[in-house]
This record gives structure tokens, C-alpha cells and sequence, in this order.
């Protein structure tokens, strides 16, 4: 599948003026595609005379970019301290081991991403999961396979 | 008194359905027609964690909460106390509510809950913009001084002395200043930047726009986590409503200052809450920390004076200038003044943020507030205070007053606030483990000490956990620990070392059984458990059986319960409800 080329130029348009750019203009690629595309890199890299190790340094300095393609749903398993004491590193050895991949990684039928986050500030809900943009607060390890499932079967 | 409705909504109240409370609400009020005679106020969160709580303010009860509201439980809400003024009993806030708030004294949480966030109408008539018109009407000089006499120190971690910074601020000639709100809240266990962000973002706007006319400057810009949607949204929402309004942009209330404020996502990096890092992150480039001097004040952003301050810190501001210095110095110690937000999370009965005058101890503030241990019969073990950058301190110490000199002499620093509470069941190698791992990752890899030295670290912890510790493996510990904090370049690298340090001071004899008996007392470590059921104390209740997510344990009713170690992948589901600890 091509990447729409037209559309990361519009995207690079809307940033070309502004004063310290790169990281917002990355940003909004990877929200538009959901991860950045190799082709984005090159074609920021002539428009904006950046030299593309510039910008991979960006992207892989922080946590947030993606450089390949996302599964439909992303995992995020907080790893926070009130989540590491209240078992939220068991919660993610135990979807890793579900989901047959290791954090970072998304599944073969391109259906789950699985990514840890430092912290989400809920730690009052401890240990929280938050799948796409929904909060699971109080997990249990228990509960995980049937919330797959959930997501599973939404088309 | 209007008759109003208060929802709490900011992420955890979101999380936990209070939108579709909130539907309920207007539906059901709707359908009676009595839409028009109460006023429904999406809120933030007030700061304890009970689901979704809901105000009912009428002029017949006067002011009612109700917690943990679910959306099937408005029509008996509205029945009840809105037609027939009888409230709800079993759906009201019990003595925890009431305890939580007891003790507390909120003036940076005073809106949080209480206000519209979304609606700047709410915030001015709370007194709101009040305090940048006072100001306006002061000398730059005379409001910095305010400040200084105030004494208030920074939020979000050193404490220095907020006045003073702004005093450096002010003096270099430059025709571009900047002011910078730090919103990079990165330590794990502190969540009071989103709060009040979600809550109340005028006051920190506010604060900001009070900042740029002290120190001279026409911008502004908020360094927010990208982790915190919500709190960018309703920034965006804040800043374009004071602008409508007058209180940011040209000739704001018709004065000659200008100021405006812009909004710059984070992308995921711990480092960038130091305030070099986070300037070269909004400049566009990797968050590493340059050497200080020069310090921002003088060269900072775009090499221009910059000021940099937390979010707790700027919402403290229109509180000053509208009570007085003398007022805010009333509060706290001799040299911490005023109050400060704390996280309260882990095994504690109430989770959430209170906020309490510097000085109070550790103790009151979990046993007050807090409620005391979450679990029945759990004695506090340890408490983990200021996030990676600071330590556990243990029960004796729990009596230590909360203020920047007393923490710092435990070994821990207050940092931003996050308080986690400890149980007997927490393994405090494995919260050094964690921490470490926390570092090593969030490392920016510029300065050796830091990129290898705790990398180094990390390794022989890994060992002592795994039962391959050494006694001499302690010793490196402490060398390493002290090499790291003398040579690091940035408060990152310089604090690293302090929970290992702390739990080594504090508590020696547990790293003594991982290395010594290759042992975890609080059966944390995986390692050093064997997942064996031990018959002499297992009561055959078959807890464990049914909590296993992958059916490792073999039970029948009356039988032992036994473990297939080939299907076990070492998750703890089955310790963790065992009630006669029964599984090694």
C-alpha cells in the first residue's frame, strides 16, 4: 500500500514557518497514519533541508514514535510505580505471554500493539490498562482474556 | 443559590463512566421537565478516587455528595432527592469522604471539583483573573518581591526559592523573554499537574501571564506530556476563552502588556522535565541537559531569558497576589511555606490528592487523608517519596515532617509530590529493580556516569534478585551510587541512585535475604519462589484455582490444591489470593 504522499506535504506545510517544528509536524504524521511512514522522512528531510539522521535521531530519542505500522487496537500497560506495587508488571507478563509478542511489538494479525508508558498519572486506579482511548482501572489479571475478546470481536 | 449539579469529570471520573452519568442526568431531567431549573457542571476531579462523584446542591439540603454513582442510579436520584428532597442514603459519601477532605487545606486544589474548566465564565466569578488585574496595577519589582516575601519555593522538585528565579529573570536586558510552564509530570506517582490542569487551567494561565509581566516577557509557552490528552484539551479550550476575553494577547485589560501562550506536546521522554532538556524539546530537538551556567534565566530558550516553572507552583500565584505574602507565609514552616498536593497511591485506603501545609508528617498525611492501609491488618512498610529521583522511607521515619530540608535529610527529596504507600507484601529489591529500570530506560545516554554506571547497577540487582547476589555485590551498590551522584550532569543522573541508596540504609537485612538465604520475604522476587503448594498450610479452599488466568492449578473440593509448574507462567495470581500464605 502507497503512503499518500499529497497529504504529509500538506502536513508540511502547516509547519514550515513555526520556530521549533519537527517534533509537532512528526507528531501530527504519526496521528494521521498512526506511526511514521519512510517515505514522511525523506520527503520532510528536502522540504525542510533537514538531514534525515536529524530526524531519526527525533524519532527514536522519543518514546512516542512509531516507525513501522500499527496494530487497530494499541495496549498500553502502565508501568508506574502505584501500578508496579498494586501488580502491573504481572499484567503485562501476562498479556505478553496471551499475545505471543513482547512489548513494542503487535501481533501477527496486525489486531493488537502492546506498549508499556512510564506513567499515566491514574495512579489512584492502579494497575490501569488503557486500550485505544479507553481506561481500565483496577485491572485483574483475570479479567485480561475476556477484554481481548471484547476487543476481538469489534469490527 | 442556584441549584446545581456537580460531575466530577477529569480522566479517572471519565474512565470510570461519569460521562454517561452525566447524560443521565440531562435525560432524566428532561423527561420531568425540570431541565431548566438545574445547572449540570462538568467538573475535574476533586482529587479522591471513588468512581464518579456527583454534588447535588439545592437550597432545601443544602450541599449533598454521592460516590462510586453508576448511570442506572440517577433516576432514583432524581426522584428522591431532586422531587421529593430526600437524599439518597446508601448512595451517599461516607466517613472516608469526609476524612479525606477533613485535614486537608486546598488552595491549589480549591477549584478542582468545584468548576467548569471549560467554561471561564465559571473560573471569573471564583474570584477568577481577579489577581492578573491586582497585578497589572503593580510594578514588576513589586510583584517579584511579593513573591520572594512569600516564600514560595518551586513544586516540582528542588525547591528553589520561586521569587528569586524570578528576580534573575528580570534582570538581563532583552527585548524576548520567555516564560515556560514545566508540565512534563514524568515521575511515576504523581498525578497534581494533570489534576489541576484538567481542573482549574486558568490558574496556571494566570499564573503565567502574572510571570510575564514580572519578568518582562511577551510569551509563554506549557510543556505538556503527551499522556495527558485531556489536560491539552482543556488548555487549548482555557487559552482561546482568555483570549475571546481579553486576559492573554494584545494590551491585555487594557494596559500595555502582551502576552500569549502556546502549547508544546511532549513525545515520551522522562528527561525532559529537567528544564534544559525541556527547552531543547520545544526548540525541536532530543531532550538532552546542557551543562548549567548559563542558567535559563540568563540564556535559555532561543538563547533568550526564560523562566521555568511547574504547574503546581504557577497556580500558587494568583493566591498570593490577591491574599498577600504575609498570608501565604502564615502557612507551612520557617522555611517551607504554604502547602503542597501529594499523591497518595499504592496500599492505602484512599487514593488521590491531598493537599496539606508543609510540615505535616508522612504519618498524619497516610493516616489522616489517606485513611491509613488499604488491606485489613497491613502494617505500613514503606513509603516512596519524590519518584525515581527519591527513596523509600521506612515506618520509623514516618514521623518525619513534610518540608524540602527534613526529606532531603532522610536521603529521599520531596520532588513533585508522589507518595506511594507500602505494604509487607512489597519487595523493596524490587522497587530499587524498578526504579533502576526506570532510569536506565529514560536515560538520555549523553553523560557516562549515568548512561553505564546505572546500567551497571541495574545488572547486579538483577542478580540479587534472581538469588545470584553476592555480599560484595552491596558494596558496589553504594560505590557505584556515589560515583553516579558526584559526576552526573543533570538532577536526572544525580538523583538515580537514591532509591537504591535509601533501601540499602533502610532496608538492609531484606537484601540481606536475597543474597544470604536467597530468599524474598515478600515473595515478589519470581525467582526466588518455588510455586509449590505447602500442604501443611494449605486449607484446600481452592482461592487459588480459581484465580489462575491459565488453569495451572489443579484443585478438587476437599483436595490439595497443586501447581503444574509446566503450565505456570510464574504470575502470582494464586499468592496474591491465598489467604493462609500457603504457596513458596
Amino acid at each position: 500500500m502507497g503512503t499518500d504522499l499529497f497529504e504529509i506535504e500538506k502536513i508540511i506545510k502547516k509547519y514550515r514557518k513555526e520556530k521549533g517544528a519537527l517534533i509537532p509536524l512528526l507528531q501530527n504524521i504519526q496521528s494521521v497514519f498512526g506511526y511514521i511512514p519512510r517515505e514522511s522522512v525523506e520527503l520532510i528531510s528536502k522540504e525542510l533541508s533537514i538531514y534525515p539522521v536529524e530526524i531519526y535521531e527525533i524519532l527514536t530519542f522519543y518514546a512516542q514514535f512509531h516507525l513501522t505500522p500499527r496494530g487497530k487496537h494499541t495496549i498500553k500497560v502502565c508501568q508506574g510505580t502505584a501500578c508496579h506495587v498494586m501488580g502491573g508488571k504481572e499484567l503485562l507478563d501476562f498479556i505478553e505471554n496471551k499475545l505471543k509478542i513482547k512489548e513494542g511489538e503487535t501481533t501477527k494479525d496486525n489486531l493488537f500493539s502492546l506498549e508499556r508508558v512510564a506513567c499515566l498519572g491514574c495512579c489512584g486506579m492502579a494497575p490501569v490498562i488503557v486500550i485505544d482511548d479507553n481506561f481500565y482501572g483496577r485491572c485483574k489479571i483475570q479479567e485480561i482474556a475476556q477484554l481481548l475478546q471484547k476487543y476481538r470481536e469489534v469490527k | 443559590m442556584q441549584n446545581t449539579i456537580l460531575i466530577c469529570m477529569g480522566t479517572s471520573g471519565i474512565s470510570a463512566g461519569a460521562e454517561n452519568v452525566a447524560k443521565n442526568f440531562e435525560i432524566e431531567l428532561k423527561n420531568r421537565n425540570l431541565r431548566e431549573k438545574y445547572k449540570i457542571v462538568r467538573t475535574g476531579d476533586r482529587g479522591l478516587f471513588r468512581d464518579v462523584l456527583v454534588d447535588i446542591i439545592t437550597p432545601e439540603l443544602g450541599r449533598i455528595t454521592y460516590e462510586y454513582i453508576k448511570p442506572e442510579h440517577v433516576p432514583q436520584i432524581v426522584e428522591e432527592h431532586l422531587i421529593k428532597n430526600k437524599p439518597v442514603a446508601k448512595l451517599q459519601a461516607g466517613d472516608d469522604y469526609k476524612q479525606f477532605f477533613a485535614k486537608q487545606q486546598r488552595i491549589v486544589l480549591s477549584n478542582c471539583g468545584e468548576i467548569d474548566p471549560e467554561n471561564i465564565e465559571d473560573y471569573i466569578k471564583h474570584d477568577g483573573y481577579k489577581a492578573l488585574s491586582k497585578a497589572l496595577g503593580m510594578a514588576p519589582d513589586e510583584i517579584i518581591q511579593e513573591i520572594e516575601l512569600s516564600g514560595l519555593r518551586g513544586r516540582g522538585g528542588a525547591g528553589f526559592s520561586t521569587g528569586l528565579k524570578w528576580r534573575y529573570c528580570r534582570s538581563p536586558k532583552s527585548d524576548i523573554k520567555y516564560v515556560v510552564c514545566n508540565a512534563d509530570e514524568g515521575d511515576p506517582g504523581a498525578f497534581m499537574d494533570r489534576s489541576v490542569l484538567e481542573g482549574d487551567p486558568h490558574a496556571v494561565i494566570e499564573g503565567m501571564a502574572i510571570a510575564g509581566h514580572a519578568i518582562g516577557a511577551q510569551e509563554g509557552f506549557i510543556y505538556c506530556r503527551a499522556e495527558y490528552p485531556l489536560a491539552i484539551k482543556r488548555l487549548e479550550i482555557a487559552i482561546s476563552q482568555s483570549k475571546t476575553k481579553g486576559f492573554l494577547g494584545n494590551n491585555i485589560l487594557g494596559s500595555k502588556f502582551s502576552f500569549d501562550i502556546k502549547i508544546k506536546q511532549g513525545a515520551g521522554a522522562f528527561v525532559c522535565g529537567e528544564e534544559t532538556a525541556l527547552l531543547a524539546s520545544i526548540e525541536g530537538h532530543a531532550g538532552r541537559p546542557k551543562p548549567r551556567p548559563p542558567f535559563p534565566a540568563q540564556k535559555g530558550l532561543w538563547d533568550k531569558p526564560t523562566l521555568i516553572n511547574n504547574v503546581e507552583t504557577l497556580a500558587n500565584i494568583r493566591h498570593i497576589i490577591m491574599k498577600g505574602s504575609k498570608w501565604f507565609a502564615s502557612i507551612g514552616t520557617e522555611k517551607s511555606k504554604g502547602t503542597k498536593v501529594f499523591a497518595l497511591a499504592g496500599k492505602v485506603k484512599n487514593t488521590g490528592l491531598a493537599e496539606v501545609p508543609m510540615g505535616t508528617t508522612i504519618r498524619e498525611l497516610i493516616f489522616g487523608p489517606g485513611g491509613g492501609m488499604s488491606k485489613r491488618g497491613a502494617k505500613l512498610k514503606a513509603v516512596q517519596i519524590g519518584g525515581p529521583s527519591g527513596g523509600c522511607l521506612p515506618d520509623s521515619l514516618a514521623d518525619t515532617p513534610i518540608d524540602y530540608e527534613s526529606i532531603t535529610k532522610t536521603g529521599a527529596i520531596m520532588g513533585s509530590g508522589g507518595m506511594i504507600v507500602m505494604d509487607e507484601s512489597t519487595c523493596m529489591v524490587d522497587i530499587a529493580k524498578f526504579f533502576l529500570n526506570f532510569t536506565v530506560e529514560e536515560s538520555c545516554g549523553k553523560c557516562v556516569p549515568c548512561r553505564i554506571g546505572l546500567k551497571r547497577m541495574l545488572e547486579i540487582i538483577e542478580k540479587i534478585a534472581k538469588g545470584e547476589g553476592k555480599k560484595e555485590h552491596m558494596d558496589f551498590l553504594y560505590e557505584a551510587s556515589n560515583t553516579i551522584k558526584n559526576t552526573s550532569l543533570c538532577g536526572l543522573g544525580q538523583t538515580a541512585p537514591n532509591p537504591v541508596l535509601t533501601t540499602l540504609k533502610y532496608f538492609h537485612d531484606e537484601y540481606e535475604a536475597h543474597i544470604l538465604e536467597k530468599r524474598c520475604p515478600a515473595h515478589v522476587c519470581v525467582d526466588l519462589i518455588k510455586f509449590e503448594v505447602d500442604k501443611e498450610k494449605c486449607i484446600k479452599c481452592g482461592q487459588c484455582y480459581k484465580a489462575c488466568p491459565v488453569d495451572a492449578i489443579n484443585w478438587e473440593k476437599g483436595e490439595y490444591a497443586a501447581i503444574d509448574k509446566d503450565k505456570c507462567i510464574k504470575c502470582k495470581a494464586c499468592i496474591e489470593v491465598c489467604p493462609v500464605g500457603g504457596i513458596e
